[in-house]
């Protein structure tokens, strides 16, 4: 198994730890269960993929993670401590129209910062700004941005305030498939930059085993986890080699266990 | 089908006064093919706008109406626009007090003149009162489904950010829900205009709506009741396109470009 | 919705009602009428026959007022909205005309029809006719350009076009413009009423206070039309709801 960089320095704890969490929703009198007895450790600094196709629950599962949803059954723990509700350190990137189209750039960069000193502030605003590939569009309002240009922005106001976790929802579904490409050379950079522990769900395949450290395929409703792959590849990923392609392969028959059509 | 050719630029002057002039051709023809001896024709009307120019009472009565429709319409936001905030962001309250808001809202402000003149007797008051009740009513319904629509993400994002729901309510769901509140604004300054005019035709002796009623009653001057019914439709469209630069200003234009 | 639920706005509004009933107690002798009066008000007027005399002038008032106004407004409004130069050229007079008060059409109104139902009638129709038309020409103005580039992709004839493309896609919003503009017929009658005619909801106000200070039936008018307007309102809500235009609501 190749080493990286990036695991060998990782902090060795357990960051975010899901113990036999469920989800049920009642819907019209009946009680509909999303999520089933999910089992998962991330660890400090990784970076997950959670795969599965539209609807399987994977944006639940994201909530609930993020403290938006409490769960039905089981709990969900971020540094031992049990989460109860949103919070800074862990900040939820949504698939579109995330950015408030009435802040500039920067006044979006700097939404959670209103606790820091003015000079701090724009200190920081400059430097996220800087990462995400901004500059020059600081005074600009998201109508005037393309959708990359807005994913970048929503990014750099999560980064801003200095989160432990990074959840990102389907991102890059929105977008064009030269322009995901793109981004996820970008959010690869930014990750290896800043290492934060980044957690994110997509449909895409080619994506988890371009991003991931490990990937964590969910089954159809109720969902469970299927399985756990491992990447073992390291950045930047050839995506013709060998290795790769194995990796993807692999998947693909584990979804088709997942998904018997 | 829709005609395809785009329009000159010239032709965004040339039309309208097409139909304008067509307009008082056929208002001028019919004074005079009916030879009535009372309806005025468009040269009467003139003469008589002039006339009131004149006599300097104009100047007061726009003043006047005004002057009302600043005090009313500015109380009716100043009261409306916190309430339908609160009854958007806590639609607990809103169930409440919905209904009655929804029983109140069909009585005609002028129905309520009498119940005015109660309380403020007969003068300046009950017209203010008149144009509060008239703008009231639209700017609470479109804060309120202001804050409604309000995307889910935005709050969301609100509380993932560490604030508190009295921060979220300010620093994301009322700029969210600013377009649409300068809508009803715009709307209630409308029907505030309306609603004036209409009061002073009853309840006040001075202001646009009274000289209209009172250059009828005293003497049959229907020249001027048509000179004073042009100024207030032209006064009413200059508060509407003023009202729309507002909805330019940078900082709201996002909600209304699409 | 639990029933519990349902029942808090009708708490409150007795509530209300309740405080209003003691302020009246404590304040004898002042005009404004407690709701007690107001009620017995409104048995009075059922007596003598007049309550449903007068609701039933003024919704025949509105009425032709309103259908007369929607009959001309909408089909010149989407005219009006369909050809670019028609709406240059009239723009500007509507823009004009539209902020004036109906009441200011008093004068003239009186002048060309005198003291009468055709005076209020034709003052609804003013109030109903500017905001139709310019519902109707928003609507044409909303139609997707896909839409319109599908039926000519089809060949449609005109006549096809308008009644299979146009017609269910100005629908939605013209409905909505409908019930608001019903909205404002309604508040119109009521002030035309007070002003120009002997019979009806708003007359009943001013003649019930100018002949005896009779604030009891006053306020019991005011009660019955604010009634009255809501249930207009809702009636024309659940027409919203019929299946054949709901689409243009989802479409949000």
């Amino acid at each position: 198994m190749a080493t990286r960089d990036s695991v060998t320095t990782s902090v060795s704890g357990v960051k975010l730890r899901m113990e036999h969490v469920g989800m049920v929703f009642a819907r019209d009198g009946k009680s509909v269960s999303v999520l089933e007895d999910i089992n998962l450790d991330v660890r400090d600094g990784e970076f997950i993929c959670i795969l599965g196709p539209s609807g399987c629950g994977k944006s639940t599962l994201l909530n609930v993670m993020g403290g938006f949803l409490s769960p039905t059954s089981g709990s969900v723990s971020i540094d031992d401590e049990t989460v109860h509700g949103p919070d800074p350190r862990r900040i939820l990137v949504f698939q579109e129209r995330g950015v408030f189209p009435w802040l500039t750039v920067e006044g979006n960069i700097g939404f959670g910062l209103s606790k820091l000193s003015s000079s701090e502030r724009r200190h920081r605003i400059a430097h996220y700004v800087q990462m995400t590939r901004l500059q020059g569009f600081e005074q600009t309002y998201p109508s005037d941005l393309s959708g990359g240009m807005k994913q970048r922005l929503q990014v750099a106001r999560a980064l801003a305030v200095n989160p432990d976790i990074l959840y990102l929802d389907e991102p890059f579904g929105a977008l064009d498939s030269v322009t995901r490409f793109i981004m996820r050379g970008e959010l690869l950079r930014i990750w290896q930059t800043e290492r934060r522990t980044i957690i994110f769900v997509t449909h895409d395949i080619d994506e988890a085993v371009q991003l991931a450290d490990r990937v964590v395929v969910l089954s159809s409703r109720p969902a469970k986890i299927q399985d756990i792959l491992t990447i073992d590849i390291a950045h930047p990923r050839n995506l013709s080699s060998p290795r790769y392609l194995e990796h993807r392969d692999d998947l693909l028959k584990k979804i088709g266990l997942a998904y018997a059509v | 089908m829709k005609s395809l050719a785009k329009p000159g630029g010239w032709e965004k002057f040339f039309w309208p006064v097409l139909a304008a002039a067509l307009l008082l051709a056929v208002w001028h023809f019919s004074v005079i093919w009916t030879a009535t001896k009372v309806f005025p024709s468009p040269l009467s009307v003139e003469k008589g706008l002039a006339e009131l120019l004149r006599k300097h009472v104009l100047w007061a009565d726009i003043g006047d109406s005004l002057r009302r429709v600043a005090i009313g319409f500015g109380t009716a936001v100043v009261i409306g626009i916190p309430l339908g905030l609160t009854l958007g962001w806590y639609p607990a309250a809103n169930q409440v007090l919905n209904p009655v808001l929804q029983i109140l809202r069909p009585i005609s402000p002028i129905a309520w003149i009498p119940v005015a003149i109660i309380f403020f007797g007969i003068g300046d008051r009950a017209a203010i009162f008149l144009v509060f009740l008239g703008a009231f009513f639209p700017i609470v319904v479109a804060c309120v489904s202001g804050v409604s629509n309000v995307p889910s993400i935005f709050r969301r994002a609100g509380r993932n950010f560490g604030l508190s729901p009295a921060q979220i309510l300010a620093r994301v769901v009322f700029p969210a829900a600013l377009p649409q509140i300068l809508i009803g604004l715009r709307i209630a300054l409308g029907i505030a205009w309306l609603v004036v005019v209409a009061g002073e035709m009853i309840a006040v002796d001075s202001g646009l709506g009274y000289l209209v009623i009172d250059s009828r009653n005293s003497g049959k001057r229907y020249d001027l009741v048509v000179a004073a019914m042009l100024l207030i439709g032209v006064i009413g469209l200059a508060l509407d396109i003023g009202f729309r630069r507002l909805e330019k200003i940078r900082s709201v234009r996002w909600g209304f470009r699409s | 919705m639990s029933s519990s639920v349902r029942l808090r706005p009708v708490a409150f509004i007795a509530a209300l009602v309740v405080i209003w009933q003691i302020a009246v107690n404590r304040h004898p002798g002042q005009l404004l009428p407690g709701p007690l009066e107001v009620v017995r008000g409104i048995g009075d007027l059922l007596q003598h026959g007049l309550l449903l005399k007068y609701v039933v002038a003024s919704l025949f008032r509105v009425t032709w007022g309103f259908l007369l106004a929607a009959v001309i407004a909408i089909p010149l409004g989407l005219t009006i909205g369909w050809y670019r130069r028609a709406e240059m050229a009239f723009n500007p007079l509507v823009q004009i005309f539209r902020p004036i008060s109906p009441l200011a059409w008093i004068p003239i109104a009186i002048l060309w029809f005198g003291v009468g139902d055709l005076a209020s009638i034709f003052l609804i129709f003013v109030g109903c006719f500017f905001p139709l038309l310019l519902t109707a020409i928003s609507a044409v103005h909303n139609i997707p350009d896909l839409y319109v580039n599908v039926g000519r992709n089809f060949g449609l004839s005109t006549a096809d076009f308008i009644y299979r493309v146009v017609y269910p896609a100005v629908m939605p919003q013209l409905i909505t413009g409908l019930r608001i503009t019903l909205g404002i017929a309604w508040l119109v009658v009521v002030a035309a009423e007070m002003i120009a005619v002997n019979s009806g909801l708003g007359f009943l106000i001013v003649d019930a206070r100018n002949a005896g200070n009779r604030y009891d039936l006053v306020v019991a008018g005011m009660v019955v039309i604010g009634t009255i307007g809501l249930l207009l309102d809702l009636g024309m809500r659940s027409l919203e709801r019929v299946k054949s235009f709901r689409w243009g609501y989802s479409e949000n």
